[in-house]
């Protein structure tokens, strides 16, 4: 496939439009009383290389191209997309997006003139995933195969997949907003299959960002990630019942991360807290954590996955504190959210893609590191749990109750790390969990470029980030008492 | 074009261009969802959109590409670059189209579209309104919403092979949901109600979708948490659905052939109580998971997964039957992006003849289960340990609302125990069963 060169080259010339012909259209959609009109045109290039049972037997490889315009007037959104990109269609769609508009009194675009490229450049764009021959992927990939059996003969079995895509953007809006971005993404996803008798085991784990793929490469980043798996899914066939009950939890630094994710940051989205129906609506300037933490919000971090130039309404990435020393100072807001609540946006509406509506989503999330040595917490604790990795995590904003599940995990007997044990849900309150933290290492790491986030149907690329902590009482999902 | 010669096209150009066997698989739609919260409009979406995803075979390798664009240039672009990436990648013995003689000759009208029915944009709106109004009348303790939308899509598929197989069909879909919040001491909560359906006239009523949707955010109000201990759990049937769920990815091809199943090595034996029987049945008419041919043009069935407490049948597609050395069960489901994999279609746990008042009635001091979170299941050793929101039972009545606790076990063990099976099975989502009481289980709470 031929790598197309820039986003006007892209989404303009070859369907005979100009910037003219799209102030035309975002004319028409304004034309009953609306407060703003925006037209998102996305391509994306993505491939997908995996390897099962030694042998790469899958590639894949899709393209999608579309363009959705969308009409804001109040609190209401009208949005119609396509995947035929011409001016035709687009007039179609302006027409039916401003259905949600029927008062008389249109207003009119701002004049669009040049495109500008995003004002950040948090990834280098030299060399895309995407064109890098598919022989190298392979041959990353039986690497790890190799890897992966030769750190223990007990591994029957590896799954590793290489994920790239590179996607363009370009966002024209009647405010005279008109930016584009190209936005490359890797993945390199590896879970290994333990065999012990009967004991079967699985382990995962894998990195990426919005990196070049030879940094996969380099310095080894893929062998890192293949041990990691083996050796989960080794520990894994050792591992003994959870314990079942309230304790004392610490997590490991970076990836348990999640837990921030899943306990406030969807409470801190605007537009659960516009409509009042987050568990941390009206909460702002009060004491939701403990002194210990202060936790950010960076769309802005070179190379991370959750990192962007701007966010899919053309706003530029920022850096947001959403909890500072125990106090809630912000949320996170799109374009609509934050006009409607009166507050800045943050650059955080964010999309799937050109069949869906923008709104506001996290970038990648964090606890700024204390004074704890990592050791000393854990010796603090006379019986707990550690807990080190974890699957997935998910939380009803309203109530505020959340889950993450372990995939890694110990328990912490008299101030030591004793036995693994097997995956278990921790449950708690949002609101509340924060104010148990009573230590904070001073080792925070950010996870290494996995997090995908699902939100009412929209799934979008995430970072998380977390030194170590330890939390007095959360709710160990085990078997045993 | 017509799109059967669009399709048989492509597939000439790709053996031109030197694929040995190849299968394309072409998808249309529009969709239109229209979003009410408190009484306005909030959001209003309307889509169009298509889709070819082309596999083609060089021999035993194979490549998988897809695109929007239908334009000839594209396409040949995309035919020759399908045709190198199979090239690169490795001969795998197992790969393959069906064999000819499987494929189906005959394609039921399953009944999967509904066009009797057009509503203008504003009658679609006046759905999710009266939904939503039906749920904020019901208590004054219903002091919010996140809203209701109501959404309906038509969509047409077509699959075709170069074994000569073209097959298409055309389906509709209904739907509508609502989700109320309700507080009452400073605490909120919310749960939703929905239906959907092929037909729009088979949808529940609005009034009966909010009504339902208020009833069940209203007794989540005052939740608490309970003690650390063992006892039974009652699954409602949506939750029941979703353990049939985790036992649908144990059974299907690609879990057993890459040894990732709890249930490997267990066709043939008791993996659930003898009252526990599942079936998957693609043909039901205007049902959601019905189709009439899989994703590989084979013909679709109706197959006994699990008889009277022993599992009968995998779920397989041709790739995954050939590697396990058994046939295809025709559940293979086709993406645009991915190999042909087995998926359910209509799966179902048969009823019992149990109320499910009777259920919660047999239960002294235990777990009804209304929501479950998290994704706290291992699939290759079937360990559970979930989030869980219900109501606790006491002395054989609902007594309370209780949240923030856990629920774990194994999921081998706890189909091994499934004591009762209610009677009130309602197929109103692809995967579906009715009430359950699992004897025992541990919960995780204070």
């Amino acid at each position: 496939m031929k790598q197309p060169v820039s986003p006007e080259h892209i989404f303009l010339a070859p369907h005979d439009l100009t910037p003219q012909h799209l102030e035309r259209v975002l004319n028409t959609a304004l034309e009953k009383r609306a407060d703003y009109a925006d037209i998102y045109f996305e391509s994306r290039t993505s491939e997908v290389v995996a390897l099962e049972e030694g042998l790469v037997k899958k590639t894949a490889r899709s393209l999608s191209q579309g363009a959705g315009i969308r009409v804001l007037t109040g609190e209401k959104t009208g949005y119609a997309h396509s995947d035929d990109i011409s001016l035709d269609t687009l007039q179609i769609a302006a027409r039916t997006a401003r259905a949600i508009a029927d008062e008389p009194g249109g207003v009119r675009s701002v004049p669009l003139s040049t495109i500008r490229p995003a004002s950040q450049n948090l990834y280098s764009l030299t060399s895309p995933p995407t064109t890098i021959p598919l022989v190298e992927k392979i041959a990353l990939l039986q690497r790890i195969d190799e890897e992966a059996r030769r750190y223990d003969p007990r591994i029957v079995n590896v799954m590793a997949s290489v994920a790239v895509e590179q996607k363009h953007i370009l966002i024209l809006a009647s405010d005279g907003t008109m930016v584009a971005d190209t936005q490359p993404l890797v993945r390199l996803q590896i879970t290994c299959i333990a065999a012990d008798g009967n004991n079967r085991q699985q382990g995962s784990h894998g990195g990426g960002g919005r990196i070049e793929f030879h940094l996969l490469l380099e310095p080894d980043r893929w062998r890192h990630f293949t041990r990691e798996a083996a050796r989960q899914a080794i520990l894994g066939l050792e591992s003994t019942p959870a314990p079942a009950g309230t304790m004392t939890v610490v997590l490991g630094s970076g990836w348990p991360g999640i837990l921030l994710h899943e306990a406030i940051g969807h409470g801190l989205e605007g537009d659960f807290n516009r409509k009042k129906v987050s568990a941390f609506s009206d909460l702002l300037g009060k004491k939701v954590a403990s002194e210990l933490c202060t936790v950010i919000d960076d769309g802005t971090l070179p190379n991370r996955r959750g990192s962007l130039n701007v966010d899919d309404e053309g706003t530029p990435t920022s850096r947001t504190v959403l909890i500072e020393k125990g106090v809630l100072r912000g949320y996170l807001q799109d374009r609509l959210n934050a006009s409607l609540m009166k507050m800045p946006r943050t650059g955080n509406g964010r999309r799937e893609s050109f069949a869906h509506i923008p709104m506001p989503r996290m970038t990648n999330t964090f606890m700024l590191p204390g004074d704890s040595a990592p050791e000393d917490i854990i010796a603090s604790v006379p019986r707990g749990l550690y807990a080190v990795s974890f699957g997935g995590g998910q939380v009803d904003i309203t109530s505020g109750k959340f889950v993450f599940s372990t995939s890694e995990a110990y328990l912490i007997e008299d101030g030591k790390v004793t036995r693994p044990v097997k995956g278990a849900t921790l449950i708690g309150n949002g609101p509340e969990v924060l104010t148990r933290i009573s230590m904070v290492g001073n080792d925070l790491a950010l996870d290494e470029g996995i997090g995908t986030c699902g939100k009412e149907g929209q799934s979008v690329p995430v970072g998380v980030g977390l030194p170590t902590i330890r939390i007095d009482g959360l709710t160990v999902g085990g078997t045993q008492v | 074009m017509q799109l059967e010669n669009l399709a048989t096209d492509v597939l000439e150009h790709a053996r031109r261009m030197g694929a040995t066997a190849g299968d394309i698989l072409i998808a249309s739609g529009e969709s239109f969802s229209a979003g009410v919260r408190l009484g306005e409009v909030e959001k209003v979406q309307q889509s169009q959109e298509k889709r070819i995803g082309l596999r083609l075979f060089v021999n035993q390798s194979s490549a998988i590409t897809s695109t929007a664009d239908f334009t000839r240039d594209t396409l040949n672009e995309l035919i020759e670059e399908t045709v190198a990436l199979a090239r690169a990648t490795a001969a795998d013995d197992f790969s393959g189209l069906p064999e000819q003689h499987l494929l189906a000759r005959d394609i039921p009208d399953l009944d999967l579209s509904d066009t009797t029915v057009s509503f203008s944009p504003e009658e679609k709106i006046a759905l999710a309104r009266e939904g939503e109004a039906a749920a904020l009348a019901v208590d004054s303790r219903i002091t919010n919403s996140e809203g209701a939308e109501f959404s309906n899509g038509s969509h047409e598929v077509l699959y075709a092979n170069s074994l000569g197989f073209v097959g298409r069909y055309r389906t509709t879909s209904y739907s509508l949901s609502v989700v109320p919040v309700a507080s009452q001491n400073g605490a909120m909560q919310r749960d939703y109600w929905y239906s959907s359906h092929r037909k729009f006239s088979k949808l529940e009523s609005p009034a009966t979708i909010g009504k339902i949707a208020a009833e069940r955010t209203l007794r989540r109000l005052g939740a608490r948490r309970v003690k650390t201990q063992d006892a039974p759990v009652v699954f409602d049937p949506q939750m029941a659905a979703s353990l049939l769920r985790h036992l649908a990815g144990a059974i299907s091809g690609s879990a057993l052939y890459r040894k990732t199943s709890f249930l490997l090595g267990k066709l043939g034996e008791q993996i659930a109580t003898r009252n526990v029987s599942i079936l998957d049945d693609a043909r039901i008419p205007s049902a959601l998971g019905s189709k009439p041919f899989d994703g590989e043009g084979l013909p679709t069935q109706r197959t006994t997964v699990v008889k009277d407490g022993v599992l009968n049948s995998y779920l397989l597609d041709s790739y995954s039957a050939r590697k396990l050395g058994m046939h295809s069960t025709g559940s293979a489901s086709r993406s645009f992006s991915d190999a042909p994999a087995a998926s359910t279609t209509n799966l179902f746990l048969e009823p019992g003849t149990v109320s499910p008042e009777e259920i919660i009635r047999s239960v002294r001091s235990g777990l009804y289960v209304t929501e479950l979170s998290g994704f706290g299941v291992n699939p290759v050793t079937g360990d559970y340990s979930r989030g869980a929101t219900g109501l606790w039972i006491e002395n054989g009545e609902l007594a309370y609302p209780v949240e923030e606790i856990t629920i774990a076990g194994n999921l081998l063990s706890m189909f091994q125990s499934i004591e009762v099976i209610g009677n009130d099975l309602d197929l109103r989502s692809t995967v579906a069963a009715p009430t359950l009481k699992i004897a025992q289980m541990m919960i995780a709470g204070e």
